[in-house]
């Protein structure tokens, strides 16, 4: 994480502290340094406190402890409506007494704009969401995927450098969704504005976002691209909350070479990649990807690790195959495989072995 | 489907029109459904719109001066009221004849109280008339002119006979003219006397006190609506039982209490010249008056006010008041803009529910009005139970009921009675 001095810095949160009652935080020491022009997310089950940080972002919640700057300057005393930052509520929040244009209009007439000034950025604004005909009706006419668009760029009309969004996708089907996204993702990096995306749709947050920091708890667990997010989590929490996960315990043995040696509970030993286990002795958790797990023997890499497993349930799912496993007790075990010509279909009650290369197998905290 | 093909009605299976057979399908649920609505339906219409038109009937109706003196009224048909002279001897006749049969039933007094309306002293002239009248024979003691006039020389005035030659007819808008101060004169309707005066001046005040009481009652409830629909829903309970504690209260008791409170001697007065704000001798007068009943129906009224706004304004999501500061709009901007115009059906459906309320009220301005301060509601029911004056209070709240079909009717057009909300 880079350091609050960042002269590329755009939004800092510094040692952040909220709580709602003075007796429990919401919101735990929160440090973010976003650079301008990011697409950051935030992600994270429902009461992390992500919502809570884009509502202190927004100013309509006030930061019981800390700093948070916007472009190096201090706003936590500047009431929203000169923060200056466009929002795009969960609900939409399109004001149903006035059309699309008088909603787009709003943000342009408070700042005092000229009427045909004001006209032609509306336009120009709905016409980038491809709603230039709608102009005239209201928001109650209009299909959820409709009205978000048009949030959107009543968010965007005023030309924010900084555009929160509140899970603005949640209200839609998944077809919808996916479009939606990749219609925001190229709507930001087209205006190179700086989004601050709220979502608990891991998806969504992989997708679309140059960085996720993933809450919990009150804090950022980890924040980093998604790839790395999803390849390399930082702690178990963020393994199980991305993606499939399958997870195995067991006590490290001895750590040698960046190899840790790990005894699984049923007295199995494997190797793992030590992420944050330190010493022989510690409990740990250790996380595998399903499709970083092998069966086939003839592709198993040279060196890898095996163990025994017992086929408990196996899905077609069209694109792949999931195959339920026991494997060291543990009845949940997930594997995933391509559909591929030469792929070997497993049945219920089948003994197979598994493998996967000590790099893909993390320990991390139990 | 080969259906879509088909010209004219879509049939059933059977090859009944799918209309009627939809209708048979659902007879028997709108029989059911009636079955349960009906004892409401007939306990509204024996106890509540029946009496009702009834009661407007009266405001018209008015047989008793031709089924009383039948044979009178037709003789007074020949008569020129602007002659300046009293009828001839068959009119008097008549009289005679009516009356006798008219005194057997003892009818002639309801007559002569219900002339009395529209002349002063006929119910006098009927009942003495009628103590002598019941000792003549129609055969032997003609002829009746002289006789009448004997009896009370007010027969021989132009007056008593037109007042009984206009009111002759079986329907009349006597009560309604009435009911605007005019009245029947020699050349059709005129205005009343100006001491006369009082139901114009009393409808005019009626409206203007209900404007202004639902006036404050928007003012005063309007905040607390806010509150409650903005509070966490333990509090706003709590808040909502201060709301609707008055109602646990008789309304009389209310009404007495803001009279202890507003009368000179009383709580508000008191205080006002211990603090010295006020000299003794000078104590203000806020009873008995139009202050008085406008201070103490806003404070009754103001529930009604309250919970219409209130249902309004939770419906409205507070992330609106949110995205409108995102948007760079002021508080007071983001409320004028985006939270107000939300709130109005609510302030519509309270200021209606308010306002006729208001402009059918009795009992508050009955004890805390005064003379200055009472409604129009307060002169019916003073011509329903004292003054038997049904026609005339029949005609004052039919004209009550058309004012507020014609203002619902103006809200309607000005605001939109879909924009009226209950929640």
């Amino acid at each position: 994480m880079a350091d609050a001095s960042n002269s590329d810095a755009f939004v800092e949160f510094e040692r952040v502290q909220k709580s709602y009652d003075g007796e429990t935080l919401v919101v735990k020491d929160l440090n973010l340094v976003m650079p301008k022009g990011e697409f950051l997310t935030m992600l994270g089950p429902s009461g992390s406190g992500k919502t809570t940080c884009l509502m202190m972002l927004a100013g309509f919640e006030t930061a019981t402890h800390g700093d948070i700057r916007l472009g190096g300057v201090s706003i936590n005393n500047i009431p929203p409506h000169k923060r200056g930052i466009g929002m795009v509520f969960q609900n939409y929040a399109l004001f149903p007494h006035m059309t699309i244009a008088e909603n787009l209009s709003f943000p342009l007439e408070v700042r005092k704009m000229g009427k045909s000034e004001r006209e032609e950025k509306v336009k120009r604004a709905l016409d980038m969401v491809e709603m230039g005909a709608f102009g005239g009706r209201r928001p109650s006419q209009l299909s959820g995927g409709q009205q978000q668009r048009v949030a959107l760029a009543r968010a965007l009309v005023f030309e924010p450098e900084l555009v929160l969004m509140d899970e603005p996708l949640g209200a839609l089907d998944k077809q919808l969704r996916e479009k939606m996204q990749f219609e925001i993702t190229d709507l930001a990096h087209r205006l190179g504005i700086t989004v601050v995306y709220v979502t608990h749709d891991q998806t969504e947050a992989l997708t679309m976002s140059d960085r996720v920091a993933v809450f919990n708890d009150g804090r950022i667990q980890q924040l980093a691209p998604p790839d790395l997010l999803y390849e390399e989590p930082e702690n178990s929490f963020v393994a199980q909350f991305i993606g499939e996960n399958n997870t195995l315990e067991g006590t490290v043995k001895e750590i040698k070479d960046g190899l840790a040696l790990v005894q699984l509970d049923d007295g199995e030993l494997i190797d793992c990649k030590p992420v944050n286990v330190s010493q022989p002795g510690e409990r740990t958790r250790v996380s595998i990807r399903p499709e970083r797990v092998e069966y086939n023997k003839e592709r198993l890499q040279e060196g890898a690790h095996t163990l025994k497993a017992e086929v408990l349930e196996f899905i077609y799912m069209g694109d792949i195959f999931r195959t339920r496993l026991r494997v060291a007790g543990n009845d949940e075990f997930i594997i995933k495989t391509r559909n591929a010509p030469d792929q070997v279909r497993l049945k219920p009650g089948q003994q197979i072995e598994i493998g996967w290369l000590p790099e893909d197998c993390r320990a991390l905290d139990a | 489907m080969s259906d879509t093909t088909q010209s004219g009605p879509v049939l059933a299976a059977d090859g009944t029109p799918l209309k009627r057979s939809l209708a048979r399908a659902l007879r028997m649920q709108k029989l059911r459904a009636l079955m349960l609505i009906a004892p409401l339906l007939l306990f509204i219409l024996l106890t509540f719109i029946l009496p009702i038109a009834d009661m407007l009937f009266r405001s018209v109706e008015n047989r008793i001066v031709s089924d009383t003196l039948p044979k009178t009224v037709v003789a007074l048909q020949e008569w020129d009221a602007n002659s300046g002279e009293a009828p001839g001897e068959d009119v008097y006749a008549a009289l005679a004849a009516d009356l006798i049969v008219a005194v057997e039933a003892k009818t002639h007094t309801r007559l002569g109280t219900r002339l009395n309306y529209e002349m002063t002293g006929i119910s006098s002239l009927f009942r003495k008339s009628g103590r002598k009248v019941k000792r003549w024979d129609l055969a032997e003691d003609a002829p009746f002119k002289e006789k009448f006039i004997d009896i009370d020389k007010d027969w021989a005035d132009p007056e008593v006979w037109r007042t009984i030659q206009t009111y002759s007819p079986k329907y009349t808008n006597g009560y309604f003219l009435n009911s605007i101060d005019m009245q029947k004169g020699a050349d059709g309707a005129e205005a009343r006397p100006e001491n006369q005066q009082i139901y114009i001046t009393l409808f005019q005040r009626t409206m203007f006190m209900s404007l202004v009481i639902t006036a404050s009652c928007i003012v005063l409830a309007y905040p607390i609506a806010w509150i409650l629909a903005n509070l966490p829903a333990r509090s706003a309970n709590l808040l909502m039982i201060l709301v609707l504690l008055p109602f646990w209260t008789s309304l009389l008791v209310r009404t007495s209490a803001w009279k202890v409170m507003l009368q000179q001697q009383g709580v508000i007065n008191d205080v006002l010249v211990w603090l010295g704000l006020v000299a003794d001798d000078a104590r203000l007068v806020m009873i008995n008056n139009q202050f008085g009943t406008i201070v103490a129906m806003t404070h009754i009224l103001l529930p009604f006010m309250i919970l219409p706004m209130y249902s309004v304004m939770q419906t409205i999501n507070p992330s609106y008041l949110r995205a409108a500061k995102s948007l760079g709009a002021t508080n007071w901007t983001a409320f004028w803009r985006v939270y107000f115009p939300q709130s109005v059906p609510g302030i519509g459906a309270g200021s209606i529910l308010v306002f006729i309320l208001a402009i059918g009220y009795y009992i508050t301005p009955e004890i805390v009005g005064g003379t200055k301060g009472v409604f129009i509601s307060n002169r019916i029911a003073y011509h329903i139970s004292s003054s038997l004056n049904w026609g005339l209070a029949a005609a004052l709240g039919a004209i009550l009921l058309v004012v507020v079909l014609l203002l619902y009717w103006a809200y309607d057009k000005i605001v939109g009675i879909d924009n009226v909300k209950l929640g």
